[in-house]
């Protein structure tokens, strides 16, 4: 068992206990926090397989970002104990049936991909350290039109949001 | 003995944390003496003056007295989040210390380099992404409380650090583009050299304009006066903290100085050569300035004991004196003057950034809230954009004149 393994372990066990936090809390602001635990737990195992900057852009982004908003918004509107109603029977069971196929999908994926055989096999994540540099050049030469394609993308949103939220005069 | 050699990595991390930790939490007690003492003599007053000479035993004083204070949560509150705010806000605030150079990284022992607990290649995103975190402390403190004062201070403090924070990353992506890195290291060591042979090369020269964005979002970002509004006495009582008694309070005062000693050490290494002293390596008399302040500091003392003190204060003076001495003896030591030279120009930077901290609370008055806001968005913001694209400019020039 070395340190990476464990810190794994941890990580991997917390990332789970807050999104089933996140899912079964009735009080918002305890989702929030749950969700926020999910977002670092994530950044630390980006952190372990080497990717410092991608972890710390998580950080920034998600946790210090947007569910600081979530937040706010949720302490402003005053939000109560949410009120359970009763679950659908189909979304029970068929959600059930497809959540099972989508873990079996993914093991199977990771089981054959060639990422998944690097990491399983410890050639990836270990020692493997993606410099911030080479991660600019390739954002801002080789994928330069589809980050800005991007960026025009979340401007749209953020101008729809403001149309949406304009009183009618 | 065996175990040290095989495992140096570890065992010298951990000696590094608990040093460290030891250090943090000493400072940031002293920082409220500091503080309180320097607010007093502007104001023509004394200070803390009775318990120990000079008040120099009221931290002591004060961490009994929040121990011992009663230990109230009100009714209503979220229990688990209540405790936890504080616990988040110390936390963090005292995590980012680990990332920052205190001397250059030859200073080592055992392989590892002693005087920066996590050397990162990327640690100015590192420090950006826990202060990010800081925000929760504040507004899950004021959520929590179930009362309606704390929620407003939580509210406004949220809004405060989320605008301000903007202007803080943009202010400093100027020096990124400058140093071409993000670890602290390399950012000091291309601040080495001088202009003219005598101003130093220190990024606040051509980034005067980023200094100032930064140094006055990092007033908002750490809720300190004139922005201190989260904890706006005339409007909201206490702010965030109104309902926090005994440790828990005491916890939200120590994480707030820590948040002022991470703006300050970030803007020592952004800004002002980190550890590099401002002379020439050529002015080898600069070397001894460390033991030479401290055997000033000694004559001095001794001066006061002989003279002014009285009493009990005469034996503790003498105490201090002997203390001040002996440090100041070991300090010419030819290794610890080596070692000394990083820490002590980082230390006395970042000793004076905490002092003009001290100096603005002293002096203006607190923003009103519209102010602030409107303030942060449509000046600070702008100008540091300004900023950003001057300097990037000015960096591409070389390059787009060479093209064409």
């Amino acid at each position: 068992m070395t340190l990476p393994f464990i810190v794994f372990f941890v990580c991997a066990f917390l990332a789970v206990l807050g999104a089933l936090t996140l899912i079964l809390a009735r009080e918002p602001i305890h989702s929030a926090l749950a969700l926020i635990l999910v977002m670092v737990s994530l950044a630390v195992l980006y952190l372990l397989l080497g990717a410092e900057f991608i972890a710390a852009v998580q950080v920034i982004v998600y946790a210090g970002a947007i569910m600081v908003l979530f937040v706010f918004v949720i302490m402003l509107l005053n939000a109560g104990i949410e009120e359970r109603t009763d679950f659908s029977k189909l979304a029970k069971y068929a959600g059930l049936l497809l959540g099972m196929f989508l873990i079996l999908f993914l093991a199977h994926w990771m089981a054959h991909s060639l990422i998944g055989q690097q990491v399983a096999s410890g050639v990836a994540g270990t020692n493997v350290s993606v410099a911030t540099r080479d991660l600019s050049h390739q954002l801002f030469q080789t994928y330069l039109f589809p980050f800005e394609a991007t960026s025009i993308l979340i401007l749209i949103a953020i101008l729809g949001a403001l149309v949406l939220a304009k009183k009618d005069e | 003995m065996d175990f040290v050699t095989q495992h140096p990595v570890l065992v010298v991390s951990l000696a590094k944390i608990v040093g460290l930790m030891f250090l943090l939490m000493t400072t940031l007690a002293y920082l409220s003496w500091f503080e309180r003492k320097v607010i007093a003599h502007i104001q023509s007053r004394w200070g803390p003056y009775y318990v120990g000479v000079h008040g120099l035993l009221q931290p002591l004083a004060d961490g009994v007295k929040f121990l011992f204070k009663e230990d109230l949560t009100p009714p209503g509150a979220d229990r688990f989040v209540y405790i936890l705010a504080p616990m988040l806000a110390l936390t963090l605030a005292m995590t980012t210390i680990a990332l920052i150079p205190f001397g250059p990284p030859t200073v080592q022992w055992l392989g590892q380099s002693t005087l920066i607990v996590a050397d990162s290649s990327i640690g100015l995103m590192f420090v950006f992404a826990i202060t990010s975190m800081g925000v929760y402390g504040v507004a899950l403190a004021g959520w929590s409380s179930n009362s309606k004062y704390p929620l407003l201070g939580g509210l406004r403090s949220s809004a405060q650090m989320i605008s301000y924070e903007v202007a803080l990353t943009l202010a400093v992506v100027g020096v990124v583009l400058l140093s071409g890195t993000l670890n602290f290291n390399a950012m000091i060591e291309s601040q080495r050299g001088y202009y003219y042979y005598f101003i130093p090369r220190w990024n606040v020269v051509p980034q005067i304009v980023g200094f100032l964005c930064y140094f006055l979002s990092a007033i908002a970002e750490t809720n300190r006066a004139p922005f201190d509004l989260p904890e706006g006495e005339t409007e909201l009582v206490g702010g965030f903290h109104t309902e926090y008694s005994s440790f828990k309070f005491a916890m939200f005062f120590m994480a707030e100085y820590a948040n002022m000693i991470t703006v300050s050490c970030l803007a020592t290494i952004l800004f002002f050569g980190g550890w590099l002293s401002p002379f020439p390596d050529s002015w080898t008399v600069m070397r001894y300035l460390p033991p030479a302040g401290l055997l000033a500091l000694a004559v001095y003392l001794a001066y006061d004991t002989v003279v002014l003190a009285r009493g009990i204060y005469r034996i503790q003076l003498i105490v201090v004196t002997i203390g001040a001495l002996v440090i100041g003896l070991a300090c010419l030591h030819p290794v610890v003057l080596t070692v000394l030279q990083g820490p002590f120009w980082f230390l006395l930077k970042v000793g004076l950034i905490m002092f003009f901290y001290v100096w603005t609370r002293a002096t203006l008055p607190r923003m009103r809230y519209d102010q602030l806001m409107s303030f942060g968005w449509k000046f600070l913001l702008p100008v540091s954009l300004a900023n950003l694209m001057i300097t990037a400019l000015v960096k591409v020039w070389p390059l787009l004149v060479n093209h064409g």
